[in-house]
């Protein structure tokens, strides 16, 4: 083995190791990300009384709607995932194709999300009506926004990837971005049990 | 490709039960149902953890679970803490 080879093992190893500490430091964000979450949903727990003069949860839920939301967003986690396995073997096409179809259902549930706040605020139920309402839509609108932010990154990352092909670094972002839409679909768990299932009851 | 087909369908059964417990209010008392329904998202969000982001007992994993055992220790204080606190505040204030 030549000396070059050594030192391009060499360096190929001190990619992996800061690539490695790129995607723990995400770890640790979304961890934070996390916190915020659950001071939103201890808000919640404790608002989701106080109805004021507005409607309760069970009048204004309507479950077969959030169960297509529910699924939108686990089949497009698990579609990120294949994504994942396609940037393994190296197979550029495939993870942009993987990509976009993640993509697309994680719009359709920010299409079905932004539809049922318009609905709810056209009708004269909104944050402004009660505390309930206030925590509610802060919950689900920063779950949402979440999604959103999920969805541009996605889009830059399939540019970056038909660009500049599937480098160490790109592969670091896709690592982190598949890490964050696997979170956003943990929490939309905890969301869908405690507010729209708990709340329908 | 085993393991995110294993959890995907696991999360769809997780999924599907405690929407029929709500959906379909004749299948289990209220008490019942809540029960079942936290029990299994807790178990969805660890068939996540586990077969999507691939959290295990390995070395090279301790950190993140370190890191994710403290924040659900963090969320825990504050989520139970507040609803604790707020409770009481609301019991002692009705005159």
């Amino acid at each position: 083995m030549s000396t070059e080879a050594l030192h391009h093992a060499h360096d190929d190893h001190g990619h992996h190791d800061a690539g490695a500490t790129k995607v723990f430091g995400f770890w640790i964000y979304i961890m934070t990300d996390c916190i915020i979450f659950a001071t939103l949903f201890a808000t919640y727990a404790v608002l989701h009384n106080n109805i004021a003069t507005g409607p309760s949860g069970k009048e204004i839920f309507e479950l077969p709607f959030v169960l297509i939301e529910t699924f939108l967003l686990l089949i497009s986690s698990f579609t990120s995932g294949i994504s994942m396995l396609a940037m393994h073997q190296g197979d550029k096409a495939k993870v942009i194709k993987w990509l976009i179809i993640t993509a697309l259902l994680g719009a359709g549930f920010v299409a079905m999300e932004i539809y049922e706040f318009h609905h709810l605020i056209e009708e004269g139920i909104g944050p402004d009506k009660s505390a309930f309402l206030s925590s509610f839509f802060t919950l689900v609108g920063t779950h949402g926004f979440h999604v959103s932010c999920g969805l541009i990154w996605m889009v830059v990352m399939m540019f970056l990837v038909s660009k500049q092909g599937l480098s160490d670094t790109n592969k670091t972002r896709l690592t982190c971005l598949s890490l964050f839409w696997h979170f956003l679909d943990i929490v939309w768990i905890c969301v869908f049990t405690v507010v729209y299932l708990m709340g329908a009851m | 490709m085993k393991s995110y087909v294993s959890g995907f369908i696991l999360s769809i059964i997780l999924t599907l039960v405690p929407f029929a417990l709500v959906m379909f209010p004749g299948l289990a008392t209220p008490v019942t149902a809540v029960i079942v329904m936290v029990i299994m998202a807790i178990a969805q969000v660890l068939v996540q953890l586990v077969f999507f982001l691939h959290m295990d007992s390995s070395s090279e994993q301790s950190w993140n679970v370190m890191a994710f055992a403290f924040t659900v220790l963090i969320a825990v204080i504050l989520i139970g803490g507040t609803v604790w606190i707020m409770y009481n505040m609301h019991i002692n204030m009705i005159l």
